[in-house]
């Protein structure tokens, strides 16, 4: 209870995250998921700052009583929804299979003592 | 006579009805979860049996508040397009949570957002900063939705006086106790679910009701609501609730900021990803999750719209008097699309719809109240307190008593907090959980060099300046709607912290890293690289 519980021989964990299996599905996820992160949030701050300093643009209408704003804002949903939709593609082409290509392969050695998943 | 008042008798019966068959429907699940329930496992993360989808209801559940659904509805019902920027802000939050925490969450932690930071750090110094500061973040978000319980009754059920506000409020936190204590994790999590499909379907109706009175074309629907509210086309345009001043466009930032960032901090909703068996089935609990809210938080633009194009201003002004809050835009406007005031129809849905409020209100403090007791018990009792030598019984028994405690203080608390409005009490629990929580969640995880001095102090620093930047804000005082309107001690400008907060947070989680003298402990980074990325080893 104290500790979280060592449930993996140390020196072995030390070689699998040296392993170049390891290494390359590290990478697989970090560059996925930190320069996806920064462009989404660089993207959302673009349309907080547009709508507090660009009053003229956000109200400029496109169809009807739909303007600027509106499109940006619904847009913000749409590269959501993409962008989650891309990296569930990404993960299991990408992320799932190494990851799983390590478990297996370590199994064996590295016991965890699964809770009861009923 | 207002609108409301006069229909208020024929509707209270159906309310309290619909309202008492949703709470005898959930104290029956909690019953049956509670029986099924006996290791820590069990109580905490409901035996991590849920799927990802039914995961991604109860995270759906847990996250659309009484703040998404009445608070964002009126907002845009009262100004317009600025309402809108909650929506896109709630909802692109989740990216976050999905790319970067939810699956090393789950596969390095057991219970709780502390399991992660004491993973490869001094055990007690970050489990007691990270169970301080899950306890004030939930009670923050507690307030604000039993400040939003106590207001809505007397308004939807047309009793008024303050008595009234209390009865329901202490209604609420005895409800709130009884799930957690007898069904824990399991019997929350259905709580959820149910809550969930209900708020769905409610807002769905009432979204095709708008739009069909507007044959479908949203435009109309546009056009409408901005004549109605007599701002004209600037009803739809930013700028309306925070143009007016360079203050206020600064605050609008930081509450942007803060809405984003937040939420991967918030306790009631790390702790959902232990529910599942594996980081997969967390990464497609959180893609349900964002399909969800996003297509509620779309519902809710119509919602607000339609409004202020069929109830309008001063609709809310004859119900919730001078300075409306817009909190019963949502429920005016059930009432609105089932016929009117008076009508029979409009009667049965004011009934169901604030029914579903009530539902919401009562699901989401009982998540809160959930995990920051079992941050209480396994943070603080059984590591820091008992340091490690707690039976699991006592664990999970003083995780029980814990829920008792925290619900009478949130209780307490709301008794004297009715004034708060509730959406600016949410978002400043988004800015603490993004100022104290976030960062040193993503150093643990990506930084080698993180100590358990940088934790620390990421954890306080973010926490103290948080609070204390809301403390010195006109939230407090020096304002009209201030807590205390009538003395001033504010020399903060801004209502939310986040754009100063969160900087020191993140500063100070790298500083208090590179000036202590710590080692980190590289055998227990590269544990956790390989346990958060593969699952090898996870509970």
């Amino acid at each position: 209870m104290d500790s979280p519980p060592i449930t993996t021989d140390a020196t072995e964990v030390q070689l699998i995250d040296e392993s170049p299996e390891f290494r390359s599905l590290r990478s697989s996820f970090r560059s996925f998921a930190f320069p996806v992160t920064i462009g989404f949030v660089l993207w959302y701050l673009l349309y907080v700052l547009l709508s507090c300093y660009a009053p003229g643009l956000m109200g400029t209408k496109v169809l009807g009583h739909v303007n600027v704003a509106l499109v940006l804002g619904l847009l913000q949903f749409v590269t959501t929804f993409a962008i989650a939709a891309w990296y569930a593609r990404y993960a299991g082409r990408r992320i799932d299979p190494s990851a799983t290509a390590i478990r297996e392969a370590h199994g064996a050695v590295v016991h965890a003592p699964r809770e009861s998943a009923e | 006579m207002t609108a409301l008042a006069s229909s208020a008798t024929e509707h209270r019966g159906l309310t309290m009805t619909l309202f008492g068959l949703f709470v005898l429907a959930t104290l029956a699940i909690t019953v049956w979860a509670g029986r099924q329930n006996r290791s820590a496992a069990d109580f905490y993360a409901g035996g991590r049996g849920f799927t990802g989808f039914q995961n991604g209801l109860a995270i759906s559940g847990d996250y659309m508040s009484a703040a998404s659904f009445l608070g964002i509805a009126g907002t845009i019902a009262l100004a317009g397009y600025d309402g809108f920027l909650y929506s896109i802000g709630f909802l692109v939050a989740w990216l976050v949570a999905l790319l970067l925490i939810a699956e090393p969450l789950r596969n390095s932690g057991r219970f709780t957002m502390a399991d992660v930071l004491a993973f490869r750090m001094r055990q007690r110094p970050v489990r007691t900063a990270a169970g301080v500061s899950t306890i004030v973040v939930s009670i923050f978000y507690l307030l604000a939705q039993m400040v939003g319980a106590g207001a809505l009754v007397a308004l939807l059920l047309g009793v008024t006086g303050e008595g009234a506000k209390r009865w329901t409020i202490l209604a609420v936190g005895a409800l709130m106790i009884i799930y957690v204590v007898i069904g824990g994790m399991k019997g929350t999590t259905w709580v959820q679910i149910v809550k969930a499909v209900l708020l769905i379907i409610g807002a769905a109706l009432m979204t095709v009701l708008v739009l069909a009175k507007y044959h479908f074309n949203p435009s109309e629907l546009l056009g409408a609501a901005a004549s109605a509210s007599g701002k004209g086309t600037a009803f739809l345009e930013p700028g309306l609730k925070y143009g007016a001043s360079n203050t206020s466009k600064l605050d609008f930032i930081s509450l942007g900021i803060a809405l984003v960032l937040g939420t991967a901090g918030l306790p009631h909703i790390l702790v959902r990803f232990y529910t599942v068996p594996t980081a997969k089935a967390a990464r497609k609990s959180v893609l349900w999750a964002i399909g969800i809210i996003g297509v509620f938080y779309l519902m809710t633009l119509a919602l607000g719209f339609g409004a202020a194009a069929l109830v309008g201003r001063s609709g809310m002004v004859a119900v919730e008097g001078k300075t409306p809050s817009g909190n019963t835009a949502a429920p005016l406007l059930a009432e609105q699309l089932g016929g009117g005031a008076g009508s029979t129809g409009g009667a049965i849905m004011l009934a169901v719809i604030s029914a579903v409020a009530f539902a919401t209100i009562l699901a989401v403090v009982a998540g809160l109240t959930l995990a920051s007791s079992a941050s209480f018990a396994h943070d603080l009792y059984a590591n820091v307190i008992r340091r490690g030598r707690a039976s699991e019984r006592e664990e999970v028994l003083s995780a029980k008593w814990a829920a008792v405690a925290i619900g009478a203080i949130a209780v307490v608390l709301s008794l004297f907090a009715g004034k708060l409005s509730t959406a600016a009490l949410v978002a400043l629990a988004f800015a603490v959980a993004a100022s104290a929580n976030l960062p040193t969640l993503l150093y643990s995880l990506f930084w080698k060099r993180f100590t358990t001095a940088g934790a620390v102090s990421s954890v306080y620093a973010g926490l103290i300046s948080s609070v204390a930047l809301v403390v010195f804000s006109p939230v407090l005082s020096g304002g009209k709607n201030s807590l205390f309107p009538h003395s001033d001690f504010h020399w903060f400008p801004l209502e939310n912290p986040g754009l100063v907060s969160i900087p020191i947070g993140f500063l100070a989680g790298w500083l208090g890293t590179l000036l202590s003298r710590e080692r980190p402990d590289q055998a227990k980074y590269a544990e956790l690289e390989v346990r958060s990325l593969t699952g090898l080893g996870a509970h």
